[in-house]
């Protein structure tokens, strides 16, 4: 059994105490990194959530973790709404994977 | 493209050949697999971009929701009504394997005290709180779903990107330079065939020039034997 953690902003993570994740809170990307580190390290987590806020300022950090089966480290908006790194992570798979985007470019 | 440098022997191009052919069916294989994994790479991707579209615009609704429960209530109601669950959400890690490439599975166990979702006294929390806990509730099952499926996505994309290099690889390098080491050592070895044919007809020659001289020379010694004055005179030594 693996636990769901979720890392950001207190504004942006408190909601999902209510639904039983682990909820950290990270007052800097830094921190966040520290605590995204010690999460992966212990190996009970599956999933985790983190802020993109974030996530956008420790992009190196994620790189590292990209090719691990898991865990599953997911970006989602924060309290200040979606910055778009989340759809652009996907377009960064996509032009790694095909060489080109394919997909997104009617977006961007 | 320079081939490799080998002895121009038929053992080698025997080796090389067979060199060929197992690139040539590796390849063939690898093409396939890129193509099949392409194909499932891009109904994950399509499948993530709506479901972040949509938990995106959920999230957005539900921090919104959350801004206002903080503010008709407190904000430390807001902490201290959810600050101690009362579920605990697990989950439970199941692996598929897509083209060799193995992918995570999520499925969540809510050890649910009850039914109810709100986990907190209700006596002291606002309903618009509820409202909110019971919407982030309604999204709970795609924000997995959505972790899943990004993580799939990675995965494949790195498979994807590998497979592309070691076909790109076979097909670019490796099958043309063998190509170009086959021809090579038939080129030398067709070279040394004909030098070998022309020595043959060049001995051959020699000897049925030795041969014909010899029997003339019988014919004359017949020759004269019959017509005796018609032998030129010997000239003495």
């Amino acid at each position: 059994m693996y636990k769901i953690g979720m890392i950001g902003d207190r504004d942006s993570v408190i909601g999902f105490m209510a639904l039983g994740f682990s909820v950290f809170e990270a007052k800097d990307s830094q921190e966040a990194g520290k605590i995204l580190h010690r999460l992966v390290k212990s190996e009970e987590y599956a999933v985790i959530y983190l802020v993109e806020d974030y996530a956008e300022k420790m992009e190196s950090e994620l790189d590292k973790y990209k090719d691990l089966p898991l865990p599953a480290i997911t970006t989602m908006p924060g309290i200040h709404g979606s910055t778009g790194y989340g759809i652009s992570n996907l377009r960064h798979a996509v032009e790694r994977a095909v060489g080109a985007d394919i997909l997104f470019n009617n977006n961007n | 493209m320079a081939g490799i440098n080998v002895n121009p022997t038929r053992m080698e191009l025997k080796k090389i050949q067979t060199r060929y052919q197992t690139a040539r069916k590796g390849h063939k294989l690898l093409k396939d697999k890129r193509d099949e994994l392409m194909r499932q790479f891009l109904d994950v991707v399509r499948e993530n971009k709506v479901l972040r579209e949509k938990v995106e615009m959920a999230l957005g609704q539900v921090y919104h929701s959350f801004s206002i429960a903080g503010a008709v209530g407190n904000p430390q109601m807001l902490q201290e009504a959810l600050i101690c669950p009362k579920k605990e959400c697990a989950l439970d890690v199941s692996y598929r394997n897509l083209m060799s490439v193995i992918v995570p599975q999520f499925e969540i166990q809510v050890s649910d005290a009850g039914v109810d979702s709100c986990n907190y006294g209700l006596a002291f929390t606002s309903g618009e709180l509820d409202a909110s806990v019971k919407e982030l509730n309604g999204i709970q099952e795609d924000l997995i779903r959505m972790a899943a499926l990004e993580k799939t996505a990675q995965l494949l994309a790195q498979e994807i990107e590998r497979t592309r290099r070691r076909v790109n690889a076979l097909e670019y390098i490796m099958m043309p330079q063998y190509l170009a080491t086959i021809k090579s050592i038939k080129m030398k070895l067709d070279e040394n065939e004909r030098g070998n044919t022309t020595r043959l007809m060049k001995v051959k020659d020699m000897m049925l020039k030795a041969q014909r001289e010899q029997r003339i020379e019988e014919d004359d010694e017949i020759f004269y034997e019959a017509h005796p004055d018609e032998r030129p005179e010997e000239e003495e030594a």
